[in-house]
Protein backbone atom coordinates (compact mmCIF):
# COMPACT_ATOMS: atom_id res chain seq x y z
CA UNK A 1 0.00 0.00 0.00
CA UNK A 2 0.72 3.55 -0.86
CA UNK A 3 1.98 6.40 2.04
CA UNK A 4 0.56 9.74 2.29
CA UNK A 5 1.80 11.33 -0.54
CA UNK A 6 -0.69 9.71 -2.85
CA UNK A 7 -2.32 12.14 -5.79
CA UNK A 8 -5.15 13.15 -4.32
CA UNK A 9 -6.32 14.78 -7.55
CA UNK A 10 -10.11 13.95 -8.24
CA UNK A 11 -9.26 11.51 -11.40
CA UNK A 12 -11.19 9.05 -12.34
CA UNK A 13 -10.69 5.77 -11.38
CA UNK A 14 -13.47 3.65 -11.95
CA UNK A 15 -15.63 4.32 -15.12
CA UNK A 16 -18.62 2.12 -15.49
CA UNK A 17 -20.32 3.12 -19.02
CA UNK A 18 -24.14 2.67 -19.25
CA UNK A 19 -23.65 -1.57 -18.55
CA UNK A 20 -26.56 -3.69 -18.95
CA UNK A 21 -26.40 -7.16 -16.91
CA UNK A 22 -28.18 -10.36 -16.61
CA UNK A 23 -28.10 -13.01 -14.04
CA UNK A 24 -29.32 -16.05 -15.77
CA UNK A 25 -32.20 -15.17 -17.91
CA UNK A 26 -33.46 -12.26 -16.02
CA UNK A 27 -32.11 -8.46 -16.30
CA UNK A 28 -30.50 -7.12 -12.93
CA UNK A 29 -28.69 -3.95 -14.43
CA UNK A 30 -30.60 -1.49 -16.61
CA UNK A 31 -27.91 1.29 -18.30
CA UNK A 32 -26.18 1.31 -14.89
CA UNK A 33 -22.89 4.43 -15.04
CA UNK A 34 -20.97 5.10 -12.00
CA UNK A 35 -17.60 7.01 -11.62
CA UNK A 36 -15.00 6.49 -9.00
CA UNK A 37 -12.80 8.86 -8.46
CA UNK A 38 -9.65 8.23 -6.99
CA UNK A 39 -8.90 8.98 -3.24
CA UNK A 40 -12.72 8.87 -2.75
CA UNK A 41 -15.36 7.25 -0.35
CA UNK A 42 -18.25 6.38 -2.37
CA UNK A 43 -21.56 4.47 -1.02
CA UNK A 44 -23.65 2.60 -3.68
CA UNK A 45 -26.80 2.62 -1.44
CA UNK A 46 -30.43 0.85 -2.00
CA UNK A 47 -32.80 -1.74 -1.01
CA UNK A 48 -32.70 -5.42 -1.52
CA UNK A 49 -32.37 -6.50 -5.07
CA UNK A 50 -31.75 -3.37 -6.17
CA UNK A 51 -29.14 -4.39 -8.00
CA UNK A 52 -25.88 -3.06 -5.93
CA UNK A 53 -24.07 -5.92 -5.37
CA UNK A 54 -24.39 -7.56 -8.97
CA UNK A 55 -22.50 -4.76 -10.04
CA UNK A 56 -20.06 -5.10 -7.62
CA UNK A 57 -20.20 -8.63 -8.91
CA UNK A 58 -19.40 -6.84 -12.26
CA UNK A 59 -16.35 -4.64 -11.33
CA UNK A 60 -15.05 -8.09 -9.92
CA UNK A 61 -15.32 -9.82 -13.13
CA UNK A 62 -17.84 -12.52 -11.30
CA UNK A 63 -20.31 -11.46 -14.06
CA UNK A 64 -19.62 -9.05 -17.00
CA UNK A 65 -21.71 -6.74 -19.10
CA UNK A 66 -23.78 -7.84 -22.27
CA UNK A 67 -23.82 -4.13 -23.09
CA UNK A 68 -21.36 -1.06 -21.86
CA UNK A 69 -18.09 -0.87 -20.43
CA UNK A 70 -15.96 -0.75 -17.20
CA UNK A 71 -12.90 1.14 -17.32
CA UNK A 72 -10.22 1.17 -14.55
CA UNK A 73 -7.18 3.55 -14.85
CA UNK A 74 -7.85 3.60 -18.44
CA UNK A 75 -8.15 0.08 -19.09
CA UNK A 76 -11.10 -1.78 -20.32
CA UNK A 77 -11.99 -4.52 -17.46
CA UNK A 78 -15.32 -5.78 -18.76
CA UNK A 79 -14.29 -9.18 -20.35
CA UNK A 80 -11.62 -9.82 -17.73
CA UNK A 81 -11.84 -12.79 -15.40
CA UNK A 82 -12.06 -12.19 -11.67
CA UNK A 83 -7.95 -13.39 -10.85
CA UNK A 84 -7.67 -10.64 -13.65
CA UNK A 85 -9.37 -7.94 -11.94
CA UNK A 86 -7.93 -8.56 -8.59
CA UNK A 87 -4.12 -8.11 -10.45
CA UNK A 88 -5.28 -4.80 -11.55
CA UNK A 89 -5.62 -3.93 -8.36
CA UNK A 90 -9.44 -4.02 -7.19
CA UNK A 91 -10.17 -6.44 -4.16
CA UNK A 92 -13.83 -7.11 -3.37
CA UNK A 93 -14.48 -7.79 0.72
CA UNK A 94 -17.91 -9.67 -0.49
CA UNK A 95 -21.05 -9.75 1.70
CA UNK A 96 -21.76 -11.93 4.65
CA UNK A 97 -18.22 -12.86 6.05
CA UNK A 98 -17.10 -15.54 3.90
CA UNK A 99 -14.34 -16.44 5.52
CA UNK A 100 -12.71 -19.61 4.69
CA UNK A 101 -13.88 -21.48 7.85
CA UNK A 102 -11.45 -23.98 8.74
CA UNK A 103 -8.44 -21.88 8.07
CA UNK A 104 -6.98 -19.95 10.89
CA UNK A 105 -6.70 -16.16 11.23
CA UNK A 106 -3.25 -16.26 9.67
CA UNK A 107 -3.92 -18.22 7.32
CA UNK A 108 -6.77 -16.49 5.83
CA UNK A 109 -4.75 -13.40 5.76
CA UNK A 110 -2.08 -15.39 3.66
CA UNK A 111 -3.98 -16.49 0.60
CA UNK A 112 -5.01 -13.11 1.01
CA UNK A 113 -1.69 -12.30 -0.92
CA UNK A 114 -1.91 -14.96 -3.20
CA UNK A 115 -1.97 -12.74 -6.63
CA UNK A 116 1.61 -12.40 -7.24
CA UNK A 117 2.20 -8.98 -7.02
CA UNK A 118 1.42 -8.96 -3.56
CA UNK A 119 3.37 -12.40 -2.38
CA UNK A 120 6.86 -9.85 -1.96
CA UNK A 121 4.40 -7.18 0.08
CA UNK A 122 2.67 -9.98 2.32
CA UNK A 123 4.80 -9.44 6.01
CA UNK A 124 4.32 -5.48 5.39
CA UNK A 125 0.91 -5.66 4.42
CA UNK A 126 0.18 -7.91 7.45
CA UNK A 127 1.77 -5.32 9.24
CA UNK A 128 -0.61 -2.66 8.33
CA UNK A 129 -3.64 -4.95 8.79
CA UNK A 130 -2.25 -5.95 12.39
CA UNK A 131 -2.09 -2.03 13.20
CA UNK A 132 -5.64 -1.49 11.77
CA UNK A 133 -7.37 -4.18 13.46
CA UNK A 134 -4.68 -5.66 16.65
CA UNK A 135 -7.79 -8.39 17.63
CA UNK A 136 -6.44 -10.31 14.54
CA UNK A 137 -3.36 -10.15 15.47
CA UNK A 138 -4.44 -11.49 19.30
CA UNK A 139 -6.33 -14.27 17.50
CA UNK A 140 -3.91 -15.00 14.28
CA UNK A 141 -3.38 -18.31 15.30
CA UNK A 142 -7.42 -19.32 15.83
CA UNK A 143 -9.61 -20.54 13.58
CA UNK A 144 -11.48 -18.32 11.75
CA UNK A 145 -14.85 -19.40 12.29
CA UNK A 146 -14.95 -19.41 16.07
CA UNK A 147 -14.13 -15.35 15.42
CA UNK A 148 -17.49 -13.10 16.54
CA UNK A 149 -19.09 -11.50 13.58
CA UNK A 150 -17.54 -8.63 14.15
CA UNK A 151 -14.18 -9.90 14.27
CA UNK A 152 -14.83 -12.06 11.10
CA UNK A 153 -15.41 -8.65 9.31
CA UNK A 154 -12.58 -7.32 10.13
CA UNK A 155 -10.53 -10.06 9.13
CA UNK A 156 -12.46 -10.11 5.68
CA UNK A 157 -11.30 -6.75 5.41
CA UNK A 158 -8.19 -7.53 6.37
CA UNK A 159 -7.53 -10.62 4.05
CA UNK A 160 -9.28 -8.09 1.25
CA UNK A 161 -6.32 -5.43 1.66
CA UNK A 162 -3.29 -8.41 1.25
CA UNK A 163 -4.04 -8.84 -2.20
CA UNK A 164 -2.44 -4.98 -2.35
CA UNK A 165 -5.41 -3.47 -3.10
CA UNK A 166 -5.99 0.55 -5.36
CA UNK A 167 -9.24 0.08 -4.74
CA UNK A 168 -11.27 -1.70 -2.23
CA UNK A 169 -15.21 -2.64 -2.55
CA UNK A 170 -17.20 -4.18 0.56
CA UNK A 171 -20.71 -5.48 0.20
CA UNK A 172 -22.78 -4.74 2.66
CA UNK A 173 -20.37 -4.75 5.81
CA UNK A 174 -22.64 -3.44 8.67
CA UNK A 175 -25.28 -6.39 7.86
CA UNK A 176 -25.67 -7.62 11.65
CA UNK A 177 -22.93 -6.09 13.33
CA UNK A 178 -23.87 -3.48 16.58
CA UNK A 179 -23.20 0.12 16.24
CA UNK A 180 -20.11 0.09 18.28
CA UNK A 181 -18.59 -2.35 15.97
CA UNK A 182 -19.21 -0.45 12.89
CA UNK A 183 -18.04 2.65 14.66
CA UNK A 184 -14.88 0.93 14.33
CA UNK A 185 -15.15 -0.19 10.75
CA UNK A 186 -16.05 2.90 9.30
CA UNK A 187 -12.71 4.14 11.62
CA UNK A 188 -10.97 1.29 9.99
CA UNK A 189 -12.00 2.76 6.32
CA UNK A 190 -10.92 5.94 6.93
CA UNK A 191 -7.43 5.14 8.13
CA UNK A 192 -7.75 2.50 4.79
CA UNK A 193 -8.60 5.85 2.34
CA UNK A 194 -5.31 7.32 4.00
CA UNK A 195 -3.13 5.13 3.02
CA UNK A 196 -3.92 6.25 -0.57
CA UNK A 197 -6.68 3.38 -1.25
CA UNK A 198 -10.04 4.17 -2.84
CA UNK A 199 -12.96 2.73 -1.23
CA UNK A 200 -16.69 1.54 -2.67
CA UNK A 201 -19.26 0.53 0.06
CA UNK A 202 -22.46 -1.15 -0.92
CA UNK A 203 -24.90 -0.50 1.92
CA UNK A 204 -28.86 -0.36 2.81
CA UNK A 205 -28.57 1.95 5.43
CA UNK A 206 -28.95 5.43 3.77
CA UNK A 207 -28.32 7.48 6.74
CA UNK A 208 -25.06 5.85 8.27
CA UNK A 209 -23.84 5.90 4.71
CA UNK A 210 -24.48 9.49 4.24
CA UNK A 211 -22.73 10.06 6.94
CA UNK A 212 -19.21 7.94 6.30
CA UNK A 213 -19.07 8.66 2.08
CA UNK A 214 -17.85 11.61 -0.09
CA UNK A 215 -20.73 10.86 -2.53
CA UNK A 216 -22.93 8.20 -3.46
CA UNK A 217 -24.93 6.50 -5.68
CA UNK A 218 -28.72 5.32 -4.88
CA UNK A 219 -30.09 2.67 -7.21
CA UNK A 220 -33.31 1.07 -7.22
CA UNK A 221 -35.05 -2.16 -9.08
CA UNK A 222 -31.18 -2.25 -11.27
CA UNK A 223 -31.21 1.23 -12.01
CA UNK A 224 -29.15 4.65 -10.84
CA UNK A 225 -31.41 6.70 -9.51
CA UNK A 226 -30.19 9.79 -7.44
CA UNK A 227 -26.35 10.89 -7.55
CA UNK A 228 -24.37 13.48 -6.00
CA UNK A 229 -21.92 14.86 -2.65
CA UNK A 230 -23.63 13.35 0.39
CA UNK A 231 -24.09 17.26 1.58
CA UNK A 232 -26.96 17.53 -1.81
CA UNK A 233 -28.20 14.43 -1.05
CA UNK A 234 -29.02 14.88 2.00
CA UNK A 235 -31.42 17.70 1.23
CA UNK A 236 -32.94 17.06 -1.66
CA UNK A 237 -36.57 16.30 -1.39
CA UNK A 238 -36.89 12.54 -2.85
CA UNK A 239 -34.73 11.46 -0.37
CA UNK A 240 -35.60 12.87 2.83
CA UNK A 241 -39.31 11.49 1.36
CA UNK A 242 -37.71 8.04 0.85
CA UNK A 243 -35.48 7.16 3.23
CA UNK A 244 -36.30 9.65 6.24
CA UNK A 245 -39.75 9.44 6.08
CA UNK A 246 -39.86 13.44 6.42
CA UNK B 1 -5.80 -64.77 26.78
CA UNK B 2 -6.14 -66.97 24.05
CA UNK B 3 -8.99 -64.75 23.00
CA UNK B 4 -7.02 -61.78 22.85
CA UNK B 5 -3.82 -62.56 21.19
CA UNK B 6 -5.74 -64.76 18.33
CA UNK B 7 -7.15 -60.67 17.83
CA UNK B 8 -3.82 -59.33 17.24
CA UNK B 9 -3.44 -60.58 13.80
CA UNK B 10 -7.07 -59.74 12.54
CA UNK B 11 -6.28 -55.90 14.32
CA UNK B 12 -2.72 -55.31 12.92
CA UNK B 13 -4.08 -56.85 9.46
CA UNK B 14 -7.13 -54.34 9.54
CA UNK B 15 -4.96 -51.32 10.24
CA UNK B 16 -2.32 -52.34 7.17
CA UNK B 17 -5.17 -52.54 5.24
CA UNK B 18 -6.74 -49.62 6.35
CA UNK B 19 -3.44 -47.72 5.31
CA UNK B 20 -4.23 -49.43 1.22
CA UNK B 21 -7.81 -48.21 1.65
CA UNK B 22 -7.01 -44.74 2.80
CA UNK B 23 -4.47 -44.17 -0.28
CA UNK B 24 -7.11 -45.24 -2.37
CA UNK B 25 -9.66 -43.23 -1.31
CA UNK B 26 -7.59 -40.41 -0.99
CA UNK B 27 -7.49 -39.38 -4.48
CA UNK B 28 -11.41 -39.20 -4.15
CA UNK B 29 -11.88 -37.36 -1.62
CA UNK B 30 -9.35 -34.36 -2.79
CA UNK B 31 -11.54 -34.55 -6.11
CA UNK B 32 -14.86 -34.26 -3.90
CA UNK B 33 -13.45 -31.85 -1.11
CA UNK B 34 -12.31 -29.42 -3.71
CA UNK B 35 -14.88 -29.88 -6.90
CA UNK B 36 -17.59 -31.16 -5.18
CA UNK B 37 -17.70 -33.79 -8.12
CA UNK B 38 -17.69 -37.61 -6.97
CA UNK B 39 -15.54 -39.44 -9.68
CA UNK B 40 -17.52 -42.53 -10.17
CA UNK B 41 -14.36 -43.50 -12.33
CA UNK B 42 -11.50 -43.23 -9.39
CA UNK B 43 -11.89 -46.88 -8.73
CA UNK B 44 -11.35 -47.15 -12.58
CA UNK B 45 -8.64 -44.69 -12.47
CA UNK B 46 -6.54 -46.45 -9.96
CA UNK B 47 -6.93 -49.49 -11.90
CA UNK B 48 -5.01 -47.97 -14.48
CA UNK B 49 -2.64 -47.34 -12.03
CA UNK B 50 -2.27 -50.85 -11.50
CA UNK B 51 -2.64 -52.03 -15.34
CA UNK B 52 0.09 -49.33 -16.03
CA UNK B 53 2.62 -50.97 -13.64
CA UNK B 54 1.80 -54.30 -15.31
CA UNK B 55 2.32 -53.60 -18.28
CA UNK B 56 6.34 -52.00 -17.60
CA UNK B 57 7.21 -54.82 -15.69
CA UNK B 58 5.75 -57.31 -18.05
CA UNK B 59 7.03 -55.52 -21.28
CA UNK B 60 10.34 -53.90 -19.58
CA UNK B 61 11.04 -55.71 -16.48
CA UNK B 62 10.48 -52.18 -14.05
CA UNK B 63 9.55 -53.17 -10.60
CA UNK B 64 6.27 -51.47 -10.24
CA UNK B 65 7.49 -49.04 -7.39
CA UNK B 66 10.06 -48.10 -9.82
CA UNK B 67 7.51 -47.46 -13.05
CA UNK B 68 5.89 -45.06 -10.72
CA UNK B 69 8.26 -42.38 -11.61
CA UNK B 70 6.44 -42.63 -14.92
CA UNK B 71 3.51 -43.81 -14.03
CA UNK B 72 2.68 -40.70 -11.11
CA UNK B 73 3.68 -38.11 -13.61
CA UNK B 74 1.63 -39.89 -16.41
CA UNK B 75 -1.58 -39.72 -14.04
CA UNK B 76 -0.64 -36.71 -12.65
CA UNK B 77 -1.36 -35.32 -16.82
CA UNK B 78 -4.15 -37.32 -17.56
CA UNK B 79 -5.77 -35.71 -14.56
CA UNK B 80 -4.77 -32.56 -15.14
CA UNK B 81 -6.14 -33.06 -18.84
CA UNK B 82 -9.35 -34.32 -17.86
CA UNK B 83 -10.17 -31.70 -15.59
CA UNK B 84 -8.82 -29.17 -17.57
CA UNK B 85 -10.86 -30.17 -20.86
CA UNK B 86 -13.51 -32.41 -20.20
CA UNK B 87 -14.72 -31.56 -16.88
CA UNK B 88 -14.03 -27.82 -16.68
CA UNK B 89 -16.71 -27.58 -19.81
CA UNK B 90 -19.12 -30.14 -18.42
CA UNK B 91 -19.41 -28.29 -15.12
CA UNK B 92 -20.54 -25.14 -17.14
CA UNK B 93 -23.36 -27.42 -18.76
CA UNK B 94 -25.08 -28.77 -14.92
CA UNK B 95 -24.05 -30.28 -11.96
CA UNK B 96 -24.69 -33.97 -13.68
CA UNK B 97 -22.57 -33.19 -16.48
CA UNK B 98 -19.47 -34.24 -14.87
CA UNK B 99 -20.68 -37.66 -12.96
CA UNK B 100 -22.01 -38.39 -16.51
CA UNK B 101 -18.63 -38.05 -18.00
CA UNK B 102 -17.11 -39.77 -15.68
CA UNK B 103 -19.15 -42.53 -15.89
CA UNK B 104 -18.06 -43.00 -19.58
CA UNK B 105 -14.28 -42.51 -18.85
CA UNK B 106 -15.20 -45.38 -16.09
CA UNK B 107 -17.03 -47.25 -18.77
CA UNK B 108 -13.94 -46.28 -21.67
CA UNK B 109 -11.01 -47.79 -18.92
CA UNK B 110 -12.62 -50.77 -18.18
CA UNK B 111 -12.89 -51.69 -22.17
CA UNK B 112 -9.70 -50.88 -22.33
CA UNK B 113 -8.71 -53.08 -20.02
CA UNK B 114 -10.06 -56.02 -20.87
CA UNK B 115 -9.00 -55.90 -24.52
CA UNK B 116 -5.29 -55.63 -23.80
CA UNK B 117 -5.20 -57.40 -20.59
CA UNK B 118 -8.31 -60.11 -20.83
CA UNK B 119 -10.77 -60.51 -18.33
CA UNK B 120 -8.03 -62.65 -16.56
CA UNK B 121 -7.29 -61.57 -12.84
CA UNK B 122 -3.66 -60.26 -12.81
CA UNK B 123 -1.12 -59.01 -10.34
CA UNK B 124 2.20 -57.26 -9.35
CA UNK B 125 3.94 -60.03 -8.29
CA UNK B 126 7.84 -59.02 -7.51
CA UNK B 127 10.41 -60.68 -5.61
CA UNK B 128 9.59 -58.82 -2.11
CA UNK B 129 5.45 -59.39 -2.67
CA UNK B 130 6.10 -62.51 -0.86
CA UNK B 131 7.84 -61.86 1.64
CA UNK B 132 6.36 -61.46 5.31
CA UNK B 133 8.18 -59.90 8.54
CA UNK B 134 8.21 -60.82 11.95
CA UNK B 135 5.90 -58.50 14.59
CA UNK B 136 6.40 -59.93 17.73
CA UNK B 137 4.56 -63.58 17.19
CA UNK B 138 3.08 -62.22 14.05
CA UNK B 139 4.17 -62.55 10.33
CA UNK B 140 2.57 -59.32 8.67
CA UNK B 141 3.00 -59.52 4.65
CA UNK B 142 6.01 -56.82 3.80
CA UNK B 143 3.46 -54.96 1.10
CA UNK B 144 0.91 -54.74 3.80
CA UNK B 145 3.79 -52.84 5.71
CA UNK B 146 4.44 -50.40 2.63
CA UNK B 147 0.64 -49.31 2.36
CA UNK B 148 0.38 -48.26 5.88
CA UNK B 149 3.74 -46.60 5.93
CA UNK B 150 2.64 -44.99 2.50
CA UNK B 151 -0.48 -43.77 3.27
CA UNK B 152 1.10 -41.96 6.21
CA UNK B 153 3.77 -40.41 4.32
CA UNK B 154 1.40 -39.12 1.47
CA UNK B 155 -0.92 -38.08 3.93
CA UNK B 156 1.67 -36.18 5.99
CA UNK B 157 2.99 -34.69 2.66
CA UNK B 158 -0.47 -33.97 0.99
CA UNK B 159 -1.20 -31.86 5.05
CA UNK B 160 2.04 -29.84 4.36
CA UNK B 161 1.42 -29.00 1.08
CA UNK B 162 -1.96 -27.65 1.87
CA UNK B 163 -0.55 -25.47 4.54
CA UNK B 164 2.96 -24.39 3.59
CA UNK B 165 2.44 -23.72 -0.58
CA UNK B 166 0.47 -20.74 -2.29
CA UNK B 167 -0.96 -23.31 -4.62
CA UNK B 168 -1.64 -25.84 -1.92
CA UNK B 169 -3.72 -23.26 0.25
CA UNK B 170 -5.49 -21.97 -2.61
CA UNK B 171 -6.58 -25.93 -3.14
CA UNK B 172 -8.02 -25.68 0.23
CA UNK B 173 -9.53 -22.46 0.21
CA UNK B 174 -11.17 -23.05 -3.13
CA UNK B 175 -12.61 -26.01 -1.40
CA UNK B 176 -13.90 -23.83 1.62
CA UNK B 177 -15.46 -21.35 -0.31
CA UNK B 178 -15.34 -21.35 -4.10
CA UNK B 179 -16.40 -17.78 -4.53
CA UNK B 180 -14.09 -15.87 -1.80
CA UNK B 181 -11.23 -17.68 -3.72
CA UNK B 182 -12.03 -16.40 -6.77
CA UNK B 183 -12.14 -12.64 -5.06
CA UNK B 184 -8.44 -13.43 -3.80
CA UNK B 185 -7.30 -13.83 -7.07
CA UNK B 186 -7.21 -17.83 -7.91
CA UNK B 187 -7.86 -18.91 -10.87
CA UNK B 188 -10.41 -21.68 -9.81
CA UNK B 189 -9.94 -23.83 -12.54
CA UNK B 190 -6.66 -23.79 -12.88
CA UNK B 191 -6.57 -25.21 -9.13
CA UNK B 192 -9.17 -27.36 -9.99
CA UNK B 193 -7.02 -28.69 -13.26
CA UNK B 194 -4.12 -29.20 -9.99
CA UNK B 195 -6.55 -30.80 -7.53
CA UNK B 196 -7.61 -33.52 -10.29
CA UNK B 197 -3.98 -34.34 -11.01
CA UNK B 198 -2.91 -34.59 -7.93
CA UNK B 199 -5.70 -37.05 -7.13
CA UNK B 200 -4.40 -39.01 -9.77
CA UNK B 201 -0.99 -39.49 -8.65
CA UNK B 202 -2.06 -40.60 -5.75
CA UNK B 203 -3.93 -42.80 -7.63
CA UNK B 204 -1.08 -43.82 -9.51
CA UNK B 205 0.73 -45.01 -5.97
CA UNK B 206 -2.79 -46.70 -4.50
CA UNK B 207 -2.74 -48.57 -8.37
CA UNK B 208 0.39 -50.05 -7.49
CA UNK B 209 0.38 -50.93 -4.22
CA UNK B 210 -3.19 -52.51 -4.95
CA UNK B 211 -1.53 -54.60 -7.14
CA UNK B 212 1.02 -55.66 -4.71
CA UNK B 213 -1.43 -56.73 -2.31
CA UNK B 214 -4.36 -58.01 -4.45
CA UNK B 215 -5.08 -59.65 -7.58
CA UNK B 216 -7.06 -57.48 -10.25
CA UNK B 217 -9.21 -57.64 -13.31
CA UNK B 218 -10.54 -54.85 -15.62
CA UNK B 219 -13.70 -54.59 -13.31
CA UNK B 220 -11.83 -54.14 -9.87
CA UNK B 221 -12.22 -50.73 -9.98
CA UNK B 222 -16.20 -50.95 -8.91
CA UNK B 223 -15.89 -52.87 -5.59
CA UNK B 224 -12.75 -50.15 -4.94
CA UNK B 225 -14.75 -47.58 -5.86
CA UNK B 226 -17.49 -48.40 -3.47
CA UNK B 227 -14.68 -49.02 -0.28
CA UNK B 228 -13.24 -45.44 -1.22
CA UNK B 229 -16.63 -43.87 -1.23
CA UNK B 230 -17.57 -45.84 2.37
CA UNK B 231 -13.91 -44.15 3.62
CA UNK B 232 -14.18 -40.43 2.27
CA UNK B 233 -18.05 -40.69 3.66
CA UNK B 234 -16.98 -41.90 6.89
CA UNK B 235 -14.21 -40.36 7.72
CA UNK B 236 -15.91 -36.62 6.84
CA UNK B 237 -15.66 -35.25 3.03
CA UNK B 238 -12.81 -32.97 2.87
CA UNK B 239 -10.93 -33.93 5.73
CA UNK B 240 -7.25 -36.00 4.99
CA UNK B 241 -7.21 -37.15 8.43
CA UNK B 242 -10.90 -38.00 8.49
CA UNK B 243 -9.46 -40.42 4.94
CA UNK B 244 -7.01 -41.77 6.89
CA UNK B 245 -9.19 -42.95 10.26
CA UNK B 246 -12.09 -43.81 7.95
CA UNK B 247 -9.61 -46.39 6.02
CA UNK B 248 -8.68 -47.32 9.12
CA UNK B 249 -12.02 -47.67 11.13
CA UNK B 250 -13.38 -50.08 7.53
CA UNK B 251 -10.13 -52.14 7.43
CA UNK B 252 -10.77 -53.07 10.86
CA UNK B 253 -14.61 -53.77 10.63
CA UNK B 254 -13.76 -56.07 7.75
CA UNK B 255 -10.64 -57.75 9.24
CA UNK B 256 -12.16 -58.44 12.54
CA UNK B 257 -15.81 -59.10 10.60
CA UNK B 258 -13.80 -61.58 9.05
CA UNK B 259 -12.63 -63.12 12.06
CA UNK B 260 -15.54 -63.45 14.11
CA UNK B 261 -18.12 -64.01 10.66
CA UNK B 262 -16.36 -65.87 8.43
CA UNK B 263 -14.89 -64.13 4.74
CA UNK B 264 -18.30 -63.55 3.37
CA UNK B 265 -19.95 -61.53 6.07
CA UNK B 266 -16.69 -59.49 6.51
CA UNK B 267 -17.51 -56.58 3.88
CA UNK B 268 -20.99 -56.46 5.45
CA UNK B 269 -19.92 -55.31 9.01
CA UNK B 270 -17.55 -53.21 7.06
CA UNK B 271 -20.40 -51.30 5.88
CA UNK B 272 -22.96 -51.83 8.64
CA UNK B 273 -20.42 -49.68 10.96
CA UNK B 274 -20.58 -47.15 8.27
CA UNK B 275 -24.15 -46.90 8.98
CA UNK B 276 -24.44 -47.04 12.25
CA UNK B 277 -20.67 -44.31 12.52
CA UNK B 278 -22.97 -41.96 9.77
CA UNK B 279 -26.72 -42.44 11.43
CA UNK B 280 -24.97 -41.36 14.90
CA UNK B 281 -22.83 -38.04 12.76
CA UNK B 282 -24.01 -37.88 9.46
CA UNK B 283 -21.30 -35.36 8.75
CA UNK B 284 -18.61 -38.50 9.33
CA UNK B 285 -16.00 -38.51 11.92
CA UNK B 286 -14.03 -35.49 10.94
CA UNK B 287 -16.09 -33.66 8.52
CA UNK B 288 -17.05 -29.91 8.55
Amino acid sequence: MEGADVDMSQEMLLKVSDIDVFYGGFQALWEVSIEVRTGEILALIGANASGKSTLLDTISGLMHPVKGRIEFAGEDISTLDPFNIVDLGISQVPEGRRIFPDMSVLENLIIGSYNRKARSQREQNLKVVYELFPILKARRKQMARTLSGGEQQMLVIGRGLMSDPTFLLLDEMSLGLAPIVLNGLYGALKAIREKGITILFVEQNVRRSLMEADRAYIMETGRVVLSGNVSDLREKEEVKKAYFGV
Amino acid sequence: MGFLSGLSSPIVMGLMLGGLYALIALGLSLVFGVMKLINVAHGDLVIFGSYFAYATMTIFGVDPILSLVVGMPLLFAIGFGIQKFLMSRAFKISMEAPLIIAFGISIILQNIFQIFWSPLSRGLTTSYALKFFALGPLRIPLVHLLNFVLALVVMFLLREFMRRTYLGRAINAASQDRRASLLMGINNERIYAFAFAIAMAIAALAGVCLGLTFPFTPVSGIPFLVVAFGVVVLGGLGSIKGTFIGGMVIGLAQTLGGHFLGTTAQMLVAYIIVLIILTMRPQGLFGR
